[in-house]
């Protein structure tokens, strides 16, 4: 197999595959909870649901003080690696390209210098929040082989993806591969794994605050 | 046929000088990464190499290859270098046709027997194929090659047909088109990808072979790494374009008028290994990306189905579009199932008053 037969599959035929699984998987859990539905609740409704709900989703990404006071290097190493994955994710020229190609929607890109940046940014975010999980001995004992596959699953991506682009891996044609394959991987175990969280975290929060916005209470 | 005419008295003989020919050396020199000192010891190889004897095969080809190679801003000293080769069997070029032809070529072989390059332009239908998709004089082509590199030297693939099958080997292949290097496993291939190649590489690589006498050393696609070892991006002097992220988006754009990168375009430069970008085309005049084109990736094996030549580099070569909704569908149907059911069953569980402990709580995590 030559590099560039390797970068035809990644791109060919395991590309397909692998968006099918992701659609598939990512689907499942997502009607699979909406199906399920929440306990009914006869008490007399003191609020509406659905603006709480929302308000709730947007307000959980400000950590409250206690949080933050108490995990500060989580919340902002967290914070920061989270949004660079994604502005890169969703924001680099020839990512656009793609989705628009698949999906048929686009939108404007980054410079690439600014995604550069914030791919570094990320890696290094990535890297420093394993090193806090090894040192941190309660973060340690509650981790388990899930969270170690999906911190690789996540930053294999986002480091090839800075491999190809500076092209340290030569032939091109191998970095390409490995790239696109890095991320069909992640797509693929996403749905399976924790990751769901990308998905699941604005559901919990909008179920959150609209539980408490019937009840009248700021949640 | 080959007479033992040096090719320096040729040369002199076509009215090349010594400082073109010379001129011509340093800059071979260079294309082999040598330094320039080496000019004069490739003039001097050069000068004394016997005409070496070529047998010139063209299969399931378009002729664009011997029509770069022969139409290169003439008259060059590549072209004359080219023209006192003795060529002693070319379709296309040759004047003999029929049976006289299939004669000259027979003859060059047992004259020049172990010594004579065989270059190919095309491919051709492999050994399961029918062979009646392309013959010559009655002959398959495969039946053809296998007979002509017996006594070969070496085999130069020419152009991506050759090298790697090219466009009637594009999916779906209807001819069982091969390329040679997929036939020839007992003798040296040189793959001189392109479609077409470079005139300056073709010759470029026979140079070498005349001055060296030895073969050059190759990349895993079989390409001399002294031509082919650098990606046309790392070469391409729109790159600070593309680092600064400043895009073409249409043909005629601001940014296509600017002379920005044609990522966006279509453009499969990074992946494409060639000489384009630092020899060009038409004596150094221009090259694709110079016109405002985007380079296709031409030496690339299967370039015809590596992705559509306007789509971005990192665009799926698949349709995954239809799949996507079907997986879909399947997904929130089987979801909504899975639901319901759990919805059920967790009624079920508070009428019979079910308990539950932490423990199996945590056995579900
Ligand atoms: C199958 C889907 C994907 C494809 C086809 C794809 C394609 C590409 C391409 C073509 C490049 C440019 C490389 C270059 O310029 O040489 C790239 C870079 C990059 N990609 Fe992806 N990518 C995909 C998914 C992802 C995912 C899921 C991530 C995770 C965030 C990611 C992160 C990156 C990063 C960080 C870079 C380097 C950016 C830089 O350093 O400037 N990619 N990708
Ligand atoms: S035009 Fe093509 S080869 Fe040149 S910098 Fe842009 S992508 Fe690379
Ligand atoms: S620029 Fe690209 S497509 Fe054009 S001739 Fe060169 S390698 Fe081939």
């Amino acid at each position: 197999m030559t590099s560039m037969d390797f970068l035809l599959f990644a791109k060919g035929p395991m590309f397909s595959i692998a968006v099918a699984i992701f659609a598939l998987g990512i689907l499942v859990r997502l009607f699979e909870i909406l199906a399920l539905g929440r306990a009914h609740n006869y008490a007399a409704a003191r609020g509406n649901e659905i603006i709480p709900g929302l308000k709730t989703v947007y307000r959980r990404f400000n950590p409250d003080p206690g949080t933050f006071k108490r995990s500060t290097f989580d919340v902002v190493v967290g914070t920061l690696w989270h949004v660079g994955f994604v502005i890169v994710l969703l924001l680099f020229i020839p990512h656009i390209e793609l989705i628009e190609s698949t999906l048929g929607l686009g939108w404007p890109g980054l410079p690439n210098p600014i995604v550069d940046a914030l791919t570094a940014i990320t890696l290094l975010g990535l890297v420093a929040v394993l090193i806090h999980r090894f040192k941190h001995p309660v973060k340690r004992f509650l981790s388990t082989r899930e969270d170690y596959l999906i911190w690789l699953v996540t930053f294999l991506p986002v480091l090839t993806g800075y491999l190809a682009y500076h092209r340290l891996i030569n032939p091109y044609p191998l970095a390409l591969g490995l790239h696109i394959l890095a991320a069909e991987i992640f797509l693929i175990v996403l749905p399976f794994t924790k990751l769901t969280h990308i998905f699941t975290a604005f559901l919990a929060r909008y179920y959150n605050g609209a539980i408490f916005g019937r009840k009248g209470i700021q949640s | 046929m080959a007479t033992s005419k040096t090719l320096g008295e040729s040369l002199r003989q076509h009215g090349v000088s010594r400082r073109g020919f010379l001129k011509f050396c340093a800059a071979t020199a260079s294309m082999m990464a040598l330094p320039p000192t080496m000019a004069p010891a490739i003039a001097k190889a050069l000068e004394q190499a016997r005409r070496p004897s070529v047998i010139w095969l063209s299969f399931q080809e378009c002729t664009g290859c011997t029509e770069s190679l022969t139409r290169s801003f003439s008259p060059t000293v590549e072209n004359l270098i080219f023209d006192v080769i003795s060529l002693d069997y070319h379709h296309t070029l040759q004047a003999a046709a029929g049976d006289a032809a299939e004669h000259a070529r027979e003859q060059a072989m047992t004259l020049n027997a172990g010594e004579y390059l065989v270059v190919v332009d095309g491919s051709l239908p492999g050994p399961r194929a029918n062979p009646g998709y392309s013959t010559i004089a009655g002959i398959s082509n495969y039946e053809m090659l296998m007979e002509t590199i017996e006594g070969a030297a070496a085999v130069v693939a020419v152009g991506t047909c050759a090298a790697f099958g090219g466009l009637p080997k594009a999916n779906p292949n209807p001819t069982g088109a091969v390329s040679v290097q997929d036939l020839v496993k007992h003798k040296p291939v040189i793959n001189v990808s392109g479609c077409p190649p470079v005139p300056m590489v073709i010759t470029g690589v026979l140079a070498q072979f005349l001055t060296f006498g030895t073969l050059p050393e190759l990349d895993e696609h079989g390409r001399p790494r002294a031509f082919f070892g650098q990606s046309i991006h790392d070469r391409c002097y729109r790159r600070p374009f593309y680092d600064k992220g400043r895009f073409a988006e249409t043909f005629d754009d601001e940014g296509a008028k600017a002379g920005w990168c044609l990522y966006r375009l279509g453009c499969k430069g990074p992946m494409t290994y060639n000489a384009c970008a630092t020899m060009k085309w038409n004596g150094g005049t221009s090259w694709p990306i110079e016109a405002g084109y985007p380079c296709l990736g031409c030496s690339e094996p299967d370039f015809w189905d590596a992705g559509r030549f306007y789509k971005s580099l990192s665009v799926p070569t698949g349709a995954p579009g239809d799949l996507l909704v079907t997986a879909g569908a399947v997904g929130a149907a089987v979801g909504v199932g899975a639901g319901l059911m759990s919805r059920q069953q967790s009624k079920h569980a508070v009428e019979r008053h079910d308990t539950v402990t932490a423990d199996q709580l945590e056995e579900t995590l």
